[in-house]
């Protein structure tokens, strides 16, 4: 299996660095700066020591035994990502750039943000390390994820309503963009997923890495082996790259990453960029894109705000062209299902992102042998969305 | 030399600059697309640049981006954007440039892109999002098709970069005026002064300056410093204003008419 991306940030015909001009400077100065960081062992002793004192790292690897009886198959695991500080795996990222970020001298940090678990996220390491921050997010996601919202501005946090297209995740990254092409001198956009021009789907990918490195470990200690299936949502893919990434050269592993099929395939209505989409360029990079026959990109949908894009991570359309990994959908229905089952029998209340990765481990457990055991990466939790649940019923 | 190169050559005899004027295909819509252009040419606009609508345009501001939704909802598309070219080129030879990003070109087949804009008349493409790094993959056809492949040079680009970058142009070099999107802001005289006089110490290709260029007075200043102006925002709001109006075309032939008087 050949080491992805390249130097340019191509993985395989995917990736690249499909930026304007005027960002192409802070890309390449950016591209510099992580390599070095990646060298520096005082830059790593940082990261894991926010990791840990700060974030709480380790997260546990929790086997759901209740679950596991009733669906009667294989052995269901939980990373559980949710109980990370803020609540998800967003954070493992934010600490990763806002520390970069610190060490290229820069004091203004912007995002984008559907759920607004990144944009929270990020508005805490922006506390965190004393940075001026603004927040790009949809006004549909503003409305349907409130909570969030009131976080990041508790945390200090601007946030910036976007209206334009479905006034969802891609619009927000447009204006994201849009904002930092104005101004790219002194801000570091710290982008949220394992997307964007080269080096973001990298970097955002290593950083997030720790999570199927702690797994890998903890499932040794616990099982003595290795899983049969890794399981995680992809609406851009970071939780799911940061779970499958220790374990991209051990093929009796099977990964599997949940794409949101919103009110069904048939109804166009999703965000199934893999399942129903064709390559393009969207955003700096090259991926699989849900678009007309003319290039024109499609409306998005699903009922998680963090999965509602048009585009996914370029390193999962390699994972999925050269057939690493399995690509599935999963409908609302399917994942508010699953959101209610995991909150009454394991007590964990999920994301609607992370319900997604639950329903497709309950329909592939029962037909697992007993001593297979499936991991599923739960990258959140769902306080945030006592709203569009209650919306739903 | 193509109808660019030939253009430039033309106005340094005249001592003129050149009026680029960037227009978005198919707003209000396809059939006065056309007889804008005309319109424009007619009025002395020099080089136009048409623009490809797309649906995620992050290099432009809300005028442009409020236009690219208005020719999608018109129905425009590439394929029809070419035939608007060929239709142009009917009644004049006024040098055509495709603007667009890259998405609806690699839709349409980056190959047959490039054969067939060249075959409807189409002098220059520039893609706003396929930078140095990635033009490969477009560039080895319509070089071999011989359009201009026009290379955008921002205010953060220096050093290393800027020399290569001027190095591969074709047609003109464009100097985006703003650290920012399109029609959002005004440039600075100093700097664009400083930009454009390091631009020309590499190259003998023109250089035509554009983003955020909002009236006649700021293009003569910036005529007085680089071959050409571009205008876009400022036009596709007049576009905006007048499309219910009789008075559109009118409108519009003032207004480049006063630009290009004070790039006389």
């Amino acid at each position: 299996m050949k080491t992805v991306p390249d130097k340019r940030g191509h993985f395989g015909v995917f990736g690249g660095r499909y930026a304007a001009e005027t960002l192409m400077p802070a890309l390449l100065d950016l591209e510099q700066a992580y390599g070095k960081a990646q060298k520096d062992s005082s830059f790593k002793k940082d990261f894991d020591l926010y990791q840990s004192r700060y974030a709480g790292r380790p997260t546990s690897l929790y086997f759901a035994e209740r679950m596991t009886r009733q669906l009667g198959g294989a052995k269901i695991y939980l990373k559980r990502e949710d109980l990370n500080h803020t609540g998800s795996h967003k954070i493992n990222n934010t600490l990763g750039q806002a520390l970069l970020a610190r060490k290229m001298g820069k004091k203004k940090v912007i995002a984008e943000t559907g759920a607004g678990q990144h944009g929270v996220a990020t508005a805490t390491v922006a506390a965190l390390f004393g940075m001026e921050c603004k927040i790009f997010m949809g006004e549909e996601d503003i409305r349907r994820q409130a909570p969030n919202v009131f976080r990041m501005k508790i945390l200090g946090a601007e946030v910036v309503p976007v209206q334009s297209g479905t006034a969802t995740l891609k619009d927000a990254m447009n204006e994201a963009m849009r904002y930092w092409v104005s101004s790219v001198r002194d801000t570091f956009y710290i982008i949220g997923t394992t997307a964007g021009p080269h080096p973001y789907p990298l970097m955002v990918r290593n950083f997030q890495s720790v999570i199927g490195r702690e797994t890998k470990r903890q499932m040794a200690r616990q099982e003595g082996r290795l899983p049969d299936v890794l399981v995680a949502c992809v609406g851009g893919g970071s939780n799911a790259l940061g779970m499958f990434h220790a374990f991209r050269r051990d093929m009796g592993v099977a990964l599997v990453g949940v794409e949101a099929a919103g009110r069904g395939m048939h109804t166009g209505q999703h965000c199934a960029s893999i399942n129903a989409g064709k390559a393009g360029v969207l955003h700096g990079n090259k991926t699989y894109l849900l678009q007309d026959a003319h290039g024109q990109i499609r409306d998005a949908y699903s009922i998680a705000a963090g999965l509602d894009y048009p585009g996914v991570g370029p390193e999962h359309a390699y994972f999925a062209a050269t057939g690493r990994a399995s690509y599935v959908t999963v409908t609302d229905d399917e994942a508010v299902e699953a959101f209610g089952y995991l909150s009454r029998h394991e007590g964990i209340i999920p994301a609607l992102e992370s319900a997604h990765a639950v329903a497709q481990a309950m329909k592939i457990a029962p037909k697992m042998k007993k001593d297979q055991i499936i991991v599923i990466c739960l990258s959140g939790r769902g306080d945030k969305d006592a709203q569009t649940i209650i919306e739903s019923m | 030399m193509g109808r660019i190169g030939n253009k430039f050559g033309k106005l340094r005899v005249k001592k003129e600059k050149a009026l680029v004027v960037y227009l978005t295909a198919g707003d209000p819509s396809p059939a006065l697309t056309i007889e804008l252009i005309l319109t424009l040419a007619e009025a002395g606009a020099d080089i136009v640049e048409i623009g490809v609508p797309f649906s995620d345009p992050t290099a432009d501001g809300p005028v442009i981006q409020a236009a690219s939704q208005r020719a999608l909802k018109a129905g425009t598309t590439l394929s029809g954007v070419i035939e608007m070219v060929r239709k142009v080129r009917r009644e004049s030879q006024i040098p055509i440039v495709l603007f667009s990003y890259f998405n609806p070109i690699f839709a349409y087949g980056v190959k047959r892109f490039a054969e067939d804009a060249k075959q409807v008349g189409a002098d220059g493409i520039l893609v706003v999002d396929l930078p140095p790094e990635e033009a490969p993959e477009l560039r080895v056809h319509t070089d071999a098709a011989g359009l201009d492949f026009i290379s955008l040079v921002a205010p953060t680009t220096g050093g290393r970069r800027l020399r290569e970058i001027v190095k591969s142009a074709a047609g003109f070099v464009y100097y985006i005026s703003i650290t920012g999107v399109t029609g959002t802001a005004a440039p600075e005289i100093e700097n664009i002064a400083g930009d454009i006089g390091k631009i020309r110490r590499l190259t003998k290709t023109p250089v035509a300056a554009g983003f955020g260029i909002s009236d006649a007075a700021q293009a003569g200043q910036i005529g007085r410093l680089a071959d050409g102006v571009v205008i876009g925002s400022v036009l596709v709001r007049l576009i905006d204003e007048y499309r219910h109006s009789d008075g559109l075309m009118r409108a519009v032939s003032d207004c480049i008419r006063e630009i290009k008087a004070a790039l006389r």
